[in-house]
């Protein structure tokens, strides 16, 4: 497959300021999407891909996609390669779109060099300074928001909603716990009770200390190869066979939803690429930084009804053997590891150990021939990335 | 928990200085006025938080700040059990004008916050910067 013809370059804006005292970095960038848009004559709304490079202020394109409120975004690339990003950009964009990827990638550059004497980028507030780093800085970062108290929110939320309880939530940490107990490296390796949770100091309403992920040291590693390649190598062959994106985030604050995830619209484009559906996973690795991100992720994936992942995750129904949905069987983020703070990579790794075989005989699943991995990045509690992968052993 | 009442003039916690950008100045200098501002878009007529140059709904750049009284609902809250400087709650206000705010609340019993309570807008100040809008009960 090529890209050639694939793909056309259909707008194009350059800003007119050469210096740029009166206008953010934020506004620049969605000023020069609104003159490309316009010249394709195209709105904000058609936009389904975008990327950015480093000189976007905030996580990835995460910040950016927030402010221009692109709602129907499922294509996301910030790679960095200093002032050839936005070249490369074009050929992701036409990679993308040749795969179905997305149909109107959107490419921004901003930025205020002649500025820097207000101030630097990102960080916290100078006094008396202007700074020029993410637009929502001011209005977020200053409320002591963190990974636990932004997922609370979720859970105090969900529970408001659908009647979620703590008993719940907790057994999704039992379950990790009852597969970390056969993982030799699991930073926690005691099997844990409902009780054990509940009795965890309180962390941030309603999360105890035992709904949260382990904060460790470590990395991992894959790699991805061609169909002929992988046909030399004399290994187990994990085949992808779908995948989906979505950020999500307040978006200006109107019909604020914090019991969903970008999961929502990432599950169903991998599970629609894949030609499956979420009953056929054998195996799922699902993103478990608090047990409330297992929780809603299960639920927006379609492994249960919108509100009933209480329910479907109590009793063991996530524990190998036990349950019907084996998930994290290497102990998962809960118990096994979080290495940077950033558990995407070891979810792919024991989907592909369950797929190879490869996982421990004490929870290894028969015959997985079909598997899922999801992550969310950022918080749920304010935006984040969704990313779904679904993998099937050849 | 009994260990983690709060009295109700509480959060310890100090804001630090919000990071200011030529964007949001006008809004921070209200601010320091004691004044709640929020921009609304005169293209499709609606409010959004938080303020920015292009309207996050329609894409127009013809937002203009307003005025608003800063009441509204809690939408979820989380209290901070385990910080250095004591509890402090942190959650979502649905404006009367319709978009939510990302917040803390004050002076107010941290174990008696409750999703639809109603709220109103005050003023902290920071660490050295412009005051920060934080939510009471109403």
């Amino acid at each position: 497959m090529s890209i050639k013809g694939t793909a056309y370059i259909m707008g194009a804006y350059e800003h007119p300021l050469r210096d740029a005292p009166d206008i953010s970095t934020p506004q620049i960038h969605a000023e020069s999407a609104k003159g490309a848009l316009a010249d394709a004559g195209l709105t904000k709304d058609d936009v389904d891909g975008y990327f950015c490079a480093g000189d976007a202020p905030g996580f990835g394109g995460m910040s950016m996609i927030d402010y221009m409120g692109l709602r129907n975004v499922r294509h996301m690339d910030s790679t960095e390669t200093g002032g050839s990003s936005y070249i490369l950009h074009v050929g992701h964009a036409a990679q993308a779109i040749a795969a179905g990827k997305c149909k109107v990638a959107l490419i921004t550059l901003a930025g205020r060099p002649r500025q820097q004497k207000f101030g630097g980028f990102g960080g916290a507030g100078r006094p008396g300074q202007l700074t020029d780093g993410p637009p929502e800085a001011g209005f977020e970062n200053i409320y002591g928001g963190t990974t636990h108290n932004t997922y609370g929110m979720c859970a105090m939320r969900h529970m408001y909603e659908y009647g979620t309880t703590s008993e719940q939530l907790a057994w999704i940490k039992v379950a990790a716990s009852h597969h970390a107990q056969w993982n030799e490296h699991a930073f926690l390796r005691d099997v844990v009770t409902v009780e054990d949770v509940l009795n965890s100091p309180m962390i941030a309403d309603p999360l105890h200390r035992l709904d949260c992920c382990v904060v460790t040291d470590g990395g991992g590693a894959l790699i991805v190869t061609s169909p002929e390649i992988a046909r030399s190598l004399n290994r187990p062959k994990v085949k992808i066979i779908g995948a989906g994106e979505s950020p999500k985030g307040p978006m200006g604050g109107h019909d604020l939803d914090l019991t969903h995830s970008g999961a929502l619209w990432s599950g169903p484009m991998a599970f629609d690429e894949a030609g499956v559906k979420p009953s056929d996973m054998k195996y799922a690795s699902i993103y478990d930084s608090f047990t409330i991100t297992v929780l809603m992720q299960l639920e927006d994936l379609g492994f249960c009804e919108k509100g009933q992942g209480g329910k479907f995750v109590a009793d063991g129904n996530l524990i190998s053997g036990v349950g019907k949905l084996p998930f994290n069987t290497d102990g998962g983020g809960l118990c096994n590891n979080h290495p940077t703070n950033r558990g995407g990579i070891t979810k792919v790794i024991e989907a592909v150990r369950q797929l190879r075989g490869e996982a421990h005989p004490k929870v290894q699943v028969p015959n997985c021939d079909l598997a899922i991995a999801h992550g969310t990045g950022g918080s749920l509690g304010t935006r984040h990335g969704a990313a779904t992968l679904i993998m099937e052993r050849e | 928990m009994s260990d983690t009442k709060t009295a109700p003039e509480a959060q310890a916690r100090k804001i630090p200085a919000p990071p200011v950008t030529i964007e949001s100045k006008p809004f921070w200098d209200a601010a320091a006025e004691g004044r709640f501002l929020i921009k609304r878009c005169n293209s499709c007529g609606k409010a959004h938080w938080y303020p920015r140059g292009l309207c996050p709904i329609c894409f127009s750049d013809d937002t203009v700040w307003e005025e608003s009284p800063g009441e509204g609902v809690i939408y979820t809250f989380s209290v901070m059990r385990r910080s250095p400087t004591g509890p402090y709650a942190i959650g979502y206000v649905t404006l009367n004008e319709g978009p939510a705010v990302l917040t803390n609340f004050v002076d107010c019993d941290f174990d008696k916050l409750a999703i639809g309570q109603k709220v109103k807008v005050k003023f902290q100040e920071t660490e050295n910067g412009p005051p920060a809008p934080v939510f009471s009960p109403a």
